[in-house]
């Protein structure tokens, strides 16, 4: 059993360093592991190659350590989403590469702290000792080689995991292509509810996502009027949803399953029960889903989204088998009423085209923004 | 720095670790008051750059050009360069020990930044009138809040003017006076200079666009 | 975003504003004014209690002219000490309530607190534990130690500090009058809009202002203090001959000085949108919310190291005088310091990496958050070898730098963690993270706090505090931590996002329990706090003790304790770094005589007026009284200018008051 562990643990271990070594050099250079195997250090500049066995390792390592704790299900630490998964790979990593400084430090203040007590008088006492040049040295250089690790780590996730790329591969060694297709949902956070629109099926839901497995997902999302941010933490990363403005997600999930989704930056007095559900399903059952909605659905069109905006607390899903086409366009840019001006136009105004009468405007009766998709790529 | 010399705490010979003499802290207040307004940078920079990032949104309503007016802004800076030019003459008359020509020279100085307040208010009261109010969009609301913090803060320095002006009249060229005048004289150049930044960023700048 | 005046006579409406009845809280009959009721009889009782001792002994004079209108460093540092721990009692209690409420709403369970109570008890949290009980905390420390450890008599500007302390008093006592009249916001502790642009009432408001005062006190506070820094150290004191502390001190001073303003004016334009319907962070007429974030944070994260570095200051004094050795690496702690005064301000994008800001922001940021905890790993490798080939002494502020290192070590980790933003896109927002802060703030800054008030309470009054107490304090702290904070920071990995009032999921509810378990333990440590200094000074006699009780480094363990107004007889002479140890190492012995008479500056009552009428300033404007509000204002610079006329501010202390003193004082 000992036995086991140990070897379990140098096979992680191997595996980690090898992982660092990998990101750390960019050019393939190749090297020899403790094992004999040859393989090419850091070809592809990524996690992914090397990813699949060390983080299940890695991955059981810390599994087991945290179900001594209590057995939680720790989500974050395992998420079946692709994206999510290589966004959890990237903590497990950087947590590990600052182990390998923290726990000897930890051990040494102990050991120190208790070695040197006061009642101890047969160690050394060095009462004028202040300075070390090299120790010094050692000390500064020690946390610059820990966070020049770390930090390519996650420079290049930071670049490789940006929500707003679209997505590379849909899972570990298999790319998306010119016939993948994608889904493309666009999602408003309502007080306090979410509604998706699927432009694609001309579908509209409250509260319910359904996706097919293995379809990377391309979410846009804005807001009215809080600012939440959209999170399936079994699928990827969070981002924030504001008014006015627009964010972008991708995603793709693999395994069917119904998975929790809800907003995680407090926007008010319903925050708690702004929850949604994820259902992953096989192309075959969402096209299922697709005709239920479609069956069952109602209209929304302005006036129905007018009464679906309105602050309500514990909403249940609804469906709407049609949606108004230019609905969402109109609460991005702040115009879904006739008489807003969108902001798009406002956009336009401001940047130079000579609009007539400007002076003598000064009523609030017209409604308008400025930016429009601040944070459109 | 004298020292207490050994003789003179004991019997033994301990070097030296007290200073007899108090030392003194020189230009505390003037340091005390530089750090303030670096602090008050700070405050400008926030609103500059509130000003730089929401200066073009004005939601379909007047941009700057159409809104700045160009000639007030040329009397306005004239007024408030001169008054600190004018400050100076009083700073150097206070160098002099030369009461009366000193508080005429202040009397000028807030005379110039009276004129200058007033003009600005006009300005704002006109624009307002126009439609241009600092409700009307984000564009409006950073530029009167930088342009009216300016104000205020030129404001709020004639009123120490005065107050300093009746204690010179009072007390005379004292060394605590002659302190408080060299703050307000810091005071004083700091808002020509953040003024310079209003002009060369917000109407030069918003005119040529 | 105004709101519409009650429906009465026009008259009531000049008189009061938008205050009425339905404005009292706890006059409702609903659980929220039952916990308020009890909360006001409670709160009503204490005081009453506390003012009738007052004037049964007869101490109104004494507290007065010794206390309230002083301008001794000292005692100002002493009374931020003071309101430092009844705020966190306050602080707290919304601590206890949030985790109570956490621990039981769960299904059909909605707990007792609805969301519109639950979210201002943690928006109150989150702002009296930073600005009324973190900074109350950190600028008393240093109010009260700088000065003696540079060897000067006072502040550069005595009467400024008075005038700063009655600013934070206000504003913390305008926090709790939100408590009985009105509301607290609902925004969260930073007051992100749109919800404060949205929320009508008086909750933003009363944020508003409260932080608007405590902060013009902070930046006088902190210029005041580098004033002194640079300008009043006792000759031969060079730069690189100052403690560790007070070097903290100028670089938390540098950070208020670049800090604080900033928040003042993004709170300014932010009451701007909500008096004058002003568009800076609205969602229409080309507001932009983001513009609030970034400079709330562009404040927010040096606020963070504002906190910390004076306690790294702390434990850099105490390490060195327990292990009976000179701090190790003194000029690599100074330039740590130095560049995490620095780096902080290069970090705050990375509290919103999930706004969609682009991979190279998000890189950008997140290198440079990871690059801050280089030269914080480096303090730590500072005091290991600072202990290293030592003669460590456990007593109790020493306990409290162990568990600091330990347990900051591991919030250190944490905050690595969620600087990779890649990772932080998942753990943003989450459980994990209030963990982390809590960690970092909790492990770093409060047990500092402790460390601090065990180590120099003797410097203060003369006599040490009981050490059982203070180590049961410690214990139950620092088990408490832990017990609390772990199933946060294994929620946070489950995904279970924070302010939440209300679960579905029954399987997380052993986790809360445990957490207030923890949080209960907390309190038990709190009151263990109180028990150790009402014990100590009951035993007062008992436990007294000399100038240097613990054979300490630094000048102030030369003064007497507690010093006298005027701390140095004669100003030190310093020639070297640690300079009472060298005085100590070379025989020096304490003039008993030959004194000159010491100019002192007088106690003036100016701060005390300027700052209740602050008070009433910001209450008329919370509540749209509006003549309140102009002849306070008005007061206050009438008052103001009245105090620039009095030329008479300092006297000497005369020598045969010096020389009574130094024969008796406590060495």
């Amino acid at each position: 059993m000992i036995g086991d562990i140990r070897n379990g643990g140098s096979l992680v271990m191997r595996r980690f360093l090898r992982l660092c070594l990998d990101l750390l050099f960019v050019k393939g250079v190749p090297v020899t592991d403790v094992a004999g195997t040859q393989y090419s250090v850091g070809a592809n500049l990524s996690i992914k190659a090397h990813m699949p066995m060390t983080m299940k390792y890695f991955r059981g390592f810390l599994w087991s350590s945290l179900a001594l704790l209590g057995g939680c299900h720790a989500l974050l630490l395992n998420p079946p989403g692709d994206v999510a998964r290589q966004q959890s790979d990237t903590m497990i990593i950087s947590t590990g590469i600052i182990a390998l400084i923290i726990v000897p430090v930890m051990i040494a203040i102990a050991v120190v702290a208790w070695r040197y007590r006061a009642s101890n008088s047969k160690v050394r006492y060095e009462p004028d000792w202040e300075e070390s040049p090299r120790l010094e040295l050692v000390i500064w250089a020690l946390p610059v080689l820990i966070i020049l690790a770390v930090g390519a780590i996650s420079w290049i996730g930071t670049h490789k995991l940006d929500p707003y790329r679209s997505l590379d591969r849909i899972a570990p060694g298999k790319p998306v292509t010119a016939a993948t297709k994608t889904l493309e949902v666009e999602v408003v956070s309502l007080r306090w509810k979410w509604l998706f629109f699927y432009p694609q099926y001309g579908i509209a839901t409250v509260n319910q996502i359904a996706a097919p497995i293995n379809v990377p997902i391309h979410f846009k999302l804005t807001s009215d009027p809080m600012m939440d941010s959209f999170f399936i933490p079994a699928l990827v990363g969070q981002v924030y949803t504001m008014a006015g403005m627009q964010t972008i997600l991708n995603g793709v999930m693999s395994k069917p399953g119904r998975y929790k989704g809800f907003s995680s930056n407090y926007s008010g007095a319903g925050f708690t029960d702004m929850r949604f559900t994820f259902d992953a399903m096989t192309a075959a059952n969402f096209r299922g889903w697709v005709a239920k909605v479609r069956a069952s659905g109602g209209n929304l069109d302005r006036k129905t989204y007018n009464r679906l905006r309105q602050p309500q607390r514990h909403v249940p899903v609804k469906y709407y088998a049609h949606f108004q086409s230019d609905l969402y366009q109109r609460i991005l840019n702040l115009c879904v009423n006739p008489g807003q001006m969108c902001m798009s136009d406002m956009m336009a105004a401001d940047a130079g085209m000579h609009m007539k009468g400007m002076h003598g405007m000064r009523g609030h009766d017209r409604h308008m923004q400025a930016k429009p998709s601040m944070m459109t790529p | 720095m004298n020292s207490i010399s050994a003789g003179a705490i004991g019997k033994i010979t301990v070097p030296a670790f007290l200073c007899h003499e108090e030392p003194r802290a020189h230009n505390g207040t003037l340091l005390g008051f530089w750090l303030y307004l670096m602090s008050d940078c700070f405050i400008f920079g926030s609103l500059f750059a509130c000003y730089a990032v929401l200066g073009s949104s004005a939601a379909g309503g007047p941009r700057a050009a159409e809104v700045l007016n160009l000639s007030a802004l040329a009397v306005n800076t004239a007024l408030l360069l001169v008054s600190s030019v004018t400050f100076g003459f009083a700073m150097l008359e206070m160098a002099r020990h030369r009461k009366g020509a000193m508080l005429s020279w202040l009397a000028v100085s807030g005379l110039l930044a009276v004129g200058f307040v007033t003009l600005e208010i006009h300005e704002f009261i006109n624009m307002i009138a126009e439609g241009a109010a600092p409700g009307r969009s984000a564009f409006l609301s950073s530029f009167f809040a930088l342009v009216g913090t300016h104000g205020l803060h030129v404001s709020f320095g004639i009123l120490w003017l005065i107050v300093l002006m009746v204690q010179l009249a009072k007390v005379g060229i004292n060394e605590a006076n002659v302190r408080r005048l060299r703050c307000l004289s810091m005071f004083w150049h700091f808002l020509d200079l953040v003024w310079v930044g209003v002009f060369s960023f917000v109407y030069l700048v918003g005119v040529l666009q | 975003m105004t709101q519409a005046m009650p429906h009465r006579a026009d008259i009531w409406n000049v008189l009061f504003g938008r205050l009425s009845l339905d404005a009292l809280p706890f006059l409702k009959a609903d659980t929220e004014g039952h916990i308020l009721l009890g909360t006001l009889f409670v709160v009503l009782v204490g005081a009453l209690g506390v003012l009738g001792l007052i004037t049964k002994k007869r101490w109104w004079g004494y507290l007065w002219r010794e206390w309230f209108t002083t301008v001794d460093h000292k005692k100002l540092g002493i009374m931020y000490m003071i309101l430092g721990t009844v705020m966190l009692l306050r602080g707290f209690s919304d601590a206890i309530m949030m985790r109570s409420q956490q621990a039981i709403a769960f299904g059909s369970n909605m707990g007792y607190l609805p969301p519109a109570h639950y979210d201002q008890v943690f928006s109150a949290h989150g702002s009296i534990m930073i600005f009324f009980v973190a900074m109350p905390y950190m600028v008393g420390l240093i109010n009260f130690v700088m000065p003696l450890q540079i060897g000067a008599r006072d502040v550069a500007f005595p009467f400024l500090n008075n005038l700063s302390f009655w600013f934070t008093f206000w504003g913390a006592m305008l926090f709790m009058v939100s408590l009985f009249v009105g509301e607290f916001t609902t925004a969260g502790w930073l007051g992100y809009p749109p919800i404060s642009e949205l929320q009508p009432g008086t909750g933003t408001d009363y944020y508003i202002w409260g932080i608007q005062l405590s902060g013009v006190g902070t930046v006088l506070t902190g210029i005041n203090f580098v004033a002194t820094i640079l300008k009043m150290r006792a000759p031969g004191m060079t730069l690189m001959k100052m403690p560790v502390f007070t070097w903290t001190a100028l670089c938390t001073s540098g950070l208020i000085i670049a800090a604080f303003p900033v928040l003042t004016a993004v709170l300014g334009l932010l009451s701007l949108d909500r008096y004058l319907g002003m568009h800076f962070f609205t969602n229409d007429f080309g507001g932009n919310l983001m513009m609030y974030i970034n400079l709330i944070w562009v404040w927010g994260h040096p606020e963070v190291y504002i906190l910390m570095l004076p306690i790294f200051g702390v434990y850099s004094e105490i390490v060195p005088t327990f292990s009976g050795k000179p701090l190790f690496g003194y000029s690599s702690m100074v330039y740590a310091t130095a560049s995490i005064m620095i780096l902080s301000y290069m970090v705050w994008l990375h509290h919103f990496f999930t706004m969609g800001s682009g991979a190279d922001v998000n890189s950008f940021f997140s290198l440079t958050t990871m690059i801050i905890s280089i030269p914080t790993g480096v303090k730590i490798f500072n005091w290991l070898f600072t202990m290293y080939r030592g003669r460590v002494r456990f007593t109790v502020p020493m306990l409290w730098t162990i568990a600091f290192l330990f347990t900051f070590i591991i919030g250190g980790v944490t905050g690595v963690m969620l600087s990779v933003a890649p990772a932080d896109f998942l753990l943003h927002n989450s459980l994990f993270l209030v963990a982390h802060f809590h960690n970092v703030i909790i492990g770093g800054v409060v047990f500092g706090i402790f460390a601090a008030v065990n180590y120099w309470f003797p410097k203060a009054f003369g006599f040490k505090l009981d050490a059982f107490w203070g180590k049961i304090s410690f214990w139950c702290w620092l088990v408490g931590f832990w017990v609390a904070f772990t199933p946060l920071y294994l929620m946070g990995l489950m995904g279970v996002t924070r302010r939440l009032s209300h679960f579905e999921n029954p399987a997380l509810q052993p986790y809360f329990i445990v957490a207030a378990v923890g949080a209960s333990i907390i309190a038990m440590g709190i009151l263990s706090f109180i028990i150790q200094i009402v014990i100590s000074i009951m035993r007062r006699k008992e436990y007294a003790v000399g100038g240097d009780p613990w054979n300490a480094r630094t000048l102030e363990w030369s003064t007497s304790s507690p010093p006298p107004d005027y701390n140095f007889a004669f100003i030190p002479q310093v020639r070297s770094r640690d300079a009472w140890m060298d005085m100590k190492k070379h025989g020096y012995q304490r003039p008993l005589e030959g004194f000159n008479p010491i100019h002192m500056p007088k106690n003036t009552a100016t701060g005390v007026i300027v700052g209740m009428l602050s008070f009433f300033l910001c209450f008329g404007l919370v509540w749209y009284i509006w003549w309140l509000a102009a002849v306070s204002f008005v007061g206050m610079i009438v008052v103001a200018i009245a105090h620039t006329f009095n030329y008479h501010r300092a006297w000497h202390v005369p020598v045969d008051q010096i020389h009574a003193f130094e024969q008796s004082g406590n060495w």
